[in-house]
Parts: C-alpha cells; structure tokens; sequence
C-alpha cells in the first residue's frame, strides 16, 4: 500500500512540476499567430487531404489569407467553405464549380481483352509496372482498384464488370485517384457534363478492334456531328472540350463503338458563352 | 579518457541509428535535406542530453531512495515528453523554418526510441552523472551525424539515375542498409 502512495505521490508532483514548467515556457515562448488564418482553419474540412495543392488545411488557410490561393481553393469544402473562407477574409466569393471524378475507360471485365495472367498485388501501379500488366489494351483501365482505395470519402467503389464507378454525391475533387491511376484514366470535371468519350487509346483503329470492343476507333462521326465543335481529334482518339460541350447528346447517338456515354441525371441542356 | 573513449562509442562504434537501430523513424522520414535533417539532429542531441542528466537525477534522487525502481519507464517519458514539448516551443518561437520542415517528426521526438534507449542504457550500465551526459552527447551527435549523412546521400540520388520500381523508399532503404554496414567497420575501433 504504502508502494502504492509513494509512487503516485512522486510521480503526480513530478508530473506537477513539469506542468509548472511548461506552462511558464508557454508563456515565454508564445507564438502570435494572425487570427485570420486561425479563424479560416476553423472553417476548412480539416481532413488534411491536400487536395489543394498545399500542405494540409493550416498552409491553405495561410495562402488563402496572404491571397495566394483563392477562397474556392478548398475542393473538399466546396461552395459553403468557400463562402465561409470570403466572408472571414471581407472578399467576394469566386463563384465555385465543382467538379468531381470521371473515369474515361469502358473496357471491363467483359469488353477488353486480357493478354495473359498477372499474379501480383492487387495494385495498379505494380500491375503497371510488370510490363503493362493482363489487359491488351495498354491504355485502359487495369481494374486493381488503386483509385477506389486513394479514395478517402467513399466516392468510389470497383463494379462487378472491374471497373470504377465514381459516387458522385460523395466526389470532393480532391485528385486522390486522379494521382494514384498509373494510366492517367481519371480525370476532373465539371458536375455538370453528362457527355464523357470514356476512352484513353491512343492506338489506330485497327488495334482497338484487337483489343477492345467499345474503344474509341478515331472515326470521326463525333467530330462531324458535334454543332458546338466541343470534339476534335489528337493522337487517334476523340476528345472533349468540356468548355464547349453543352450536353446535347448528339455525338452519344452516332457513335459506333458506344465509347462516347451520357450519364443519366445530368442537365439535358447546358447554356455555354458562345466560343468564336 | 574514459570519458572520450565512451563519447566515441555512443558516437560511432555504437552509432544509436545505424548500429543499435534505434531512431530508425525521424533518420528515414526527416532525411530529405540537410539542413532539416541537422536541425532535427541538433533539436533530438538536446533533448538527448537534457534527458540524460535529468533521468539521471530522478533515477538517483527520486525512484532509488524511494525504492520505486518500476516507475522508471513512465517517470522517463513523462521527462521526454516534457522535454520534446518545451524544443517544440522554443523551435517555433524562434526558427519557425524549421518548425515547418520538422513537421509531425518534431513532437515525434516524444516517441523516439533512442531516448528512452539511451536513459535506461545509462541506467543499466550504472554511468555516473558526468558520464551519463557525455554518452548523451555522444549518442546525439551520433544522431545528427547518420541523419545529415543519410541526408547528404539523399540529396545526391536525386540527380541519379534510379529505375521506377525503385525510387523513393525501396533506393532509400537500400542505401541506409549500406551506411548501417559501412558503420560496422568501426567495430575494432575500440
């Protein structure tokens, strides 16, 4: 019993002492941070995702403050933060997109072609890594999932056909799977855009046939079809200029690979500043 | 002479990171550059020395007369961890570069391991005061010394020539493998 006593009784002052210490040392030692930037560390997600470009919330709130980053810089906090953020620092708040992930392959399980076997991890990097990996399309998605696991927000899950689908209510934008795709498949755009060309093969036609059965096979119906001029060709493969887009569809309709998808639920007309 | 041959010891011969691995977290994570990495170095050596004599007292003064030699483990860190926090303040009072360069691996000084090491190795080996201080000296600088070598090396493999597979950790890792074999040979020196 008396063990007992002793111990807590040197420990507790010992540990009285250093408090003591410290506290003062605190004083001394105080730091006068700018209210500001504490005030917007406030409001910010605080998950330090880094999806800004800085490193964490406290370097974002300090380069939002000095007026090195805009007040929308925040993908994660979207619209409320940033109209938060503005009314901290007295400035208009830049009118937020926002944007989430698109997934620009098609072929899964079922469309693409595998060339071989690949036994080790499940992992697109190291799949990318080990010559290419199983699929034949050496563009395409290699459907290891490391984007679903870069995900912090449960924005995306693998589908049954080896794909990722992107929930879109979660999508914060914040470029996880956007990095950790070895493929550079994943891309950010506007919520808005229904219209996606979901293929990355830069391959001529000929050799998507080979590998694939909903690639892109660089015919140009789209690039006809289109009244905007939102599509054009680079490389052998249709692309999106999601400036000019305006979801009318048209493109969706005549294309024969089906590579170009409207996604349900988007906008059936979207008003765009005409580009001259 | 003792006292020199001790100091060489904890410095080189005993090298806390690279012979006895202790401290293997802050010499791979704060190893980028060199001026962090000798910061970290300077902030882990006084928190090492200070350590060294206070756990000293508290060993001699505190948990031997009192015959609670079980508390030494909770009566150490509570030392560390006060310690750790007092460089944290300082360190962002006056450098605050260098605050930011430490980052997360500042406050993490609290859980490095070669300082509990080196206060219960003082203890096993019955050092007396003087003696505990300079093996903390020595062990610091030790400290620095694998963190601003591992630093430099570091540095250098940037402009180098690595295959994918292996940049980053994987050439990291290797290269403190062969700085931990290269300390090996200052096994005769003593």
């Amino acid at each position: 019993m008396n063990t007992v006593l002793v111990s807590l009784v040197s420990m507790g002052s010992l540990a009285a002492l250093f408090a003591l210490g410290l506290a003062v040392a605190g004083r001394v030692f105080s730091v006068e941070t700018d209210p500001k930037v504490d005030a917007v560390e406030e409001v910010l997600p605080g998950v330090n995702c880094g999806g800004c470009g800085f490193a964490g919330c406290r370097a974002f709130a300090e380069a939002v403050s000095s007026g090195k980053a805009p007040t929308n810089g925040c993908p994660v906090g979207g619209a409320r933060v940033a109209k938060l953020v503005a009314e901290i620092l007295g400035v208009e708040a830049a009118a937020p997109v926002r944007r989430v992930a698109q997934v620009l392959c098609k072929g899964g399980l079922e469309e693409a072609k595998q060339r071989g076997d690949y036994d080790g991890p499940e992992d697109c990097r190291l799949a990318h890594a080990t010559q290419g990996g199983d699929k034949a399309c050496a563009y395409g998605c290699l459907g290891y999932g490391s984007c679903v696991k870069a995900c912090a927000f449960d924005a995306m899950y693998m589908s049954d056909n080896g794909l990722p689908v992107v929930v879109e209510e979660n999508c914060t934008a914040c470029g996880k799977c956007v990095e950790a795709c070895p493929r550079d498949i994943i891309i950010l755009v506007p919520e808005e855009q229904g219209v996606h060309i979901r293929c990355r093969n830069l391959d001529p036609g000929r050799f998507i046939r080979q590998v694939c059965s909903v690639g892109c096979i660089a015919c140009q119906r789209c690039v006809k079809t289109c009244p905007t001029g939102a599509i054009y060709m680079q490389d052998n493969l249709a692309r999106i200029d999601y400036d000019k887009c305006t979801n009318c569809r048209k493109c969706v309709e005549v294309c024969p690979m089906k590579t170009i998808v409207w996604q349900e639920g988007k906008p059936l007309v979207l008003e765009k500043a005409a580009v001259s | 002479m003792n006292l020199f041959l001790l100091f060489l010891s904890a410095l080189l011969v005993n090298n806390f990171v690279l012979v006895r691995f202790l401290g293997t977290c802050p010499f791979m994570g704060v190893s980028k550059d060199v001026d962090s990495a000798f910061g970290m170095g300077v902030a882990t050596t006084f928190v090492l020395v200070v350590s060294a004599a206070v756990t000293w007292l508290i060993e001699h003064f505190i948990l031997g007369p009192l015959s609670i030699p079980f508390m030494q483990t909770t009566a150490f860190i509570l030392v560390i961890a006060a310690l750790v926090q007092l460089v944290e303040m300082f360190l962002h009072k006056t450098s605050p570069g260098l605050y930011k360069a430490m980052g997360i691996f500042l406050p993490l000084i609290t859980t490095n391991c070669c300082i509990l090491g080196l206060a219960i190795m003082s203890v096993q080996n019955a050092y007396n005061f003087i003696e505990a201080v300079v093996f903390g000296l020595g062990a610091g600088l030790g400290f620095t010394l694998a963190l601003v070598l591992m630093a430099g090396i570091r540095e250098e493999l940037r402009f180098a020539d690595i295959p994918e597979p292996m940049l980053g950790a994987p050439i990291a890792f290797i290269c403190a493998g062969l700085l931990s074999l290269a300390f090996s040979g200052f096994a005769g020196l003593i």
